[in-house]
């Protein structure tokens, strides 16, 4: 941390050419006051949109409300109902699926690439933008749309199958499929872990790479012992993050099947279901149960990769923490 | 896969020079091509939304080939006079609000914040930060619903306040951490001498550390501005009249429509739609990396 040792406002008279934060005994003077005022926006933020309404919503998330009329105690109602909810366990479900396909496959991708990338050449620049472009556009209603068209029946994967004597039609028609394309488009954003790789891989000392050669390593060898242990640090924020945004991605499912979740709510993802009982059905106190729920297992979930990256995460000695 | 581990050292090999420079010659050559292959994947998508808007509404899903069979520029024509009755330019106006509003509230807000964060001392700052960095990784939904009681005891639903209020009140966390580790790589000896020259921490932000700011608030404003211009979700939830849709709201109208007659048109404003964003983009794109690598933000 830098130190920020201002000393007060009022100007004491440069008697020593010492700097102000070397001078021996110097009282540290609390900046409250000013820290307050910078803080202010900030604050109201945190308790006015933050912290206030994540308290009522766990209120909310033991009643009964439909925004219009007063919300009515209803204890764990809410919770015991997601158990005997067919649509809320087909959309966790959905969601798990999403995630657990799509993450690694994403991963792997932006790995791969960077890899690839890893090198001093000339027009890296160019192609590390150009993948890392897909990120920027993939959350678009754009996107979402040319996505339903591509996999629409008679759609351009469906008449390239056909091409090859398989007849599937519409991915976005057929329950069994309908999930793909939106795994497929999480893929297709893997441009912004790679970033994040690459600047990991740049971080990985040179000697070890010429000590492997000396050594006789070869490219596999060097990979799986030196790469991907000095990497696994990075690969453990991105898994972290990947997860936490796998559990929030509600734009494509939802232009995609226009809004149902469907066919047969085999694109229902978690926030698409939210969403539903909460702005379509007016289930206000059910939806904020729901998001507790999500809380609570991207907490579990985090928890579990942090517990496990001990097994696989390491971390050189220099800069253990 | 040809990925060689990071090593840029050519391997050493006991074959001649000329040889080994051949080879070198040709490896380079397979690189550039399996990485263009792979950006044209990637891209293809796009190419084929730019192509599609060319296309007539028949023609957009049935015609695999990418060159219009009928040119058809119209779509273009009717993109621009709107859907259901809202010309483009509206739909286009209202999201440059949200987006301005966003960019301008994000930026002051952030460094405000951040300054606080990076350079003052003050009992509680620990605590706060930790809250801030807690509030990181906490999903949306979770505030969601009390949010949108709030808004609407204040009767701001259906107005964009509520889209561009909390970020005045520094609720994106991911741009305080940046514009937070931005500030903490500048050396403190400038905080002090400015405090020798009698600069409080007022001044000191405003004349010292705001203009030294400038990458940091541009990687801000680019990856604030775009996500506002993607944002679907909020604007769903809040935006409840017709006149005060966005173009992200204007495009769903489509899917709406039955038939393939509006294919044209919609995919020539999803083209319009994503200009903003592509020009960003290039403007910027090597800050954009940059800020992506330094602090793990998403695009």
């Amino acid at each position: 941390m830098s130190q920020a040792t201002a000393p007060p406002r009022p100007m004491p008279p440069p008697s020593g050419a010492l700097p102000a934060a070397q001078r021996p005994g110097r009282r540290r003077r609390s900046q409250a006051l000013p820290g307050h005022v910078f803080l202010t926006p900030w604050l109201i933020g945190t308790l006015g949109l933050t912290l206030g309404p994540m308290v009522i919503s766990l209120y909310l998330s033991f009643t009964d409300y439909d925004l219009f009329s007063r919300p009515r105690w209803v204890g764990l109602a809410n919770y015991r109902y997601m158990l005997e909810d067919d649509r809320f366990l087909t959309s966790a479900g959905v969601t798990l699926k999403y995630a657990l396909i799509g993450t690694p496959l994403k991963l792997a991708a932006a790995l791969g690439v960077a890899l690839l990338l890893n090198r001093a050449r000339r027009g890296v620049g160019v192609y590390r933008a150009a993948f890392y472009a897909p990120s920027l556009l993939g959350a678009s209603v754009s996107v979402a749309l040319v996505w339903r068209a591509l996999f629409a029946t008679d759609g351009a994967t469906d008449r390239s199958l056909q091409f090859f004597g398989v007849h599937v039609g519409g991915f976005t028609d057929n329950p069994d499929y309908a999930l793909y394309p939106l795994v497929l488009l999480t893929v297709w954003q893997f441009g912004a872990p790679m970033v994040v790789f690459l600047a990991g891989l740049k971080q990985i000392p040179k000697d070890l790479y010429e000590s492997a050669a000396l050594d006789g390593a070869g490219r596999v060898r060097t990979f799986f012992s030196i790469t991907l242990p000095m990497l696994s640090p990075v690969l453990f924020f991105n898994l972290v993050l990947e997860i936490i945004h796998s559990f929030q991605a509600f734009t494509p499912a939802f232009v995609i099947s226009g809004g149902t979740g469907g066919p047969s709510d085999s694109t229902l993802l978690y926030s698409l279901y939210l969403y539903q009982q909460a702005f379509a059905s007016f289930h206000m106190g059910y939806a904020s149960a729901m998001a507790w729920v999500l809380l609570a297992v991207i907490a579990l979930i985090t928890y579990a990769v942090f517990r496990s990256a001990r097994l696989w995460v390491f971390y050189a000695q220099e800069d253990a923490s | 896969m040809t990925t060689t581990a990071a090593s840029p050292a050519p391997a050493p090999s006991p074959a001649p020079a000329s040889a080994s420079a051949e080879r070198t010659v040709l490896r380079t050559w397979v690189w550039h091509a399996v990485c263009v292959v792979i950006g044209l994947v990637l891209l293809y998508p796009v190419l084929w939304l730019l192509t599609a808007s060319f296309k007539s509404g028949e023609e957009v899903i049935s015609n695999l080939s990418p060159i219009p069979k009928v040119f058809t520029p119209g779509n273009y024509s009717q993109a621009v006079d709107g859907v259901s009755g809202l010309s483009l330019w509206r739909l286009f106006g209202n999201s440059l609000l949200v987006s301005f509003g966003t960019v301008v509230g994000n930026v002051l807000s952030c460094s405000l914040a951040a300054y606080a964060f990076a350079r003052l001392r003050f009992r509680g700052r620990g605590l706060y930060f930790a809250l801030m960095i807690g509030t990181l990784m906490l999903p949306a939904h979770l505030m969601l619903i009390p949010q949108y009681v709030i808004f609407q005891e204040l009767g701001m639903v259906g107005t964009y306040l509520p889209l561009i209020l909390p970020k005045f009140l520094a609720t994106e966390a991911f741009f305080v951490f940046l514009v937070v580790q931005f500030i903490r790589s500048l050396p403190a000896e400038l905080d002090q001498a400015a405090a020798i020259d009698g600069c409080g921490p007022y001044r000191t932000f405003w004349h010292v550390i705001m203009p030294l700011l400038k990458p940091a608030i541009v990687t801000t404003t680019i990856f604030s501005f775009i996500w506002s211009w993607n944002d679907f979700f909020s604007q769903v939830i809040y935006l409840v009249e017709p006149q005060t849709y966005t173009l992200q709201l204007g495009l769903r109208m489509f899917v709406d429509m039955d038939g393939s007659a509006m294919f044209g048109p919609m995919f020539a404003m999803s083209v319009l739609t994503l200009v903003p964003v592509l020009l960003f983009f290039l403007a910027f794109q090597r800050l954009l990396v940059e800020g992506v690598q330094t602090t793990g933000l998403k695009g």
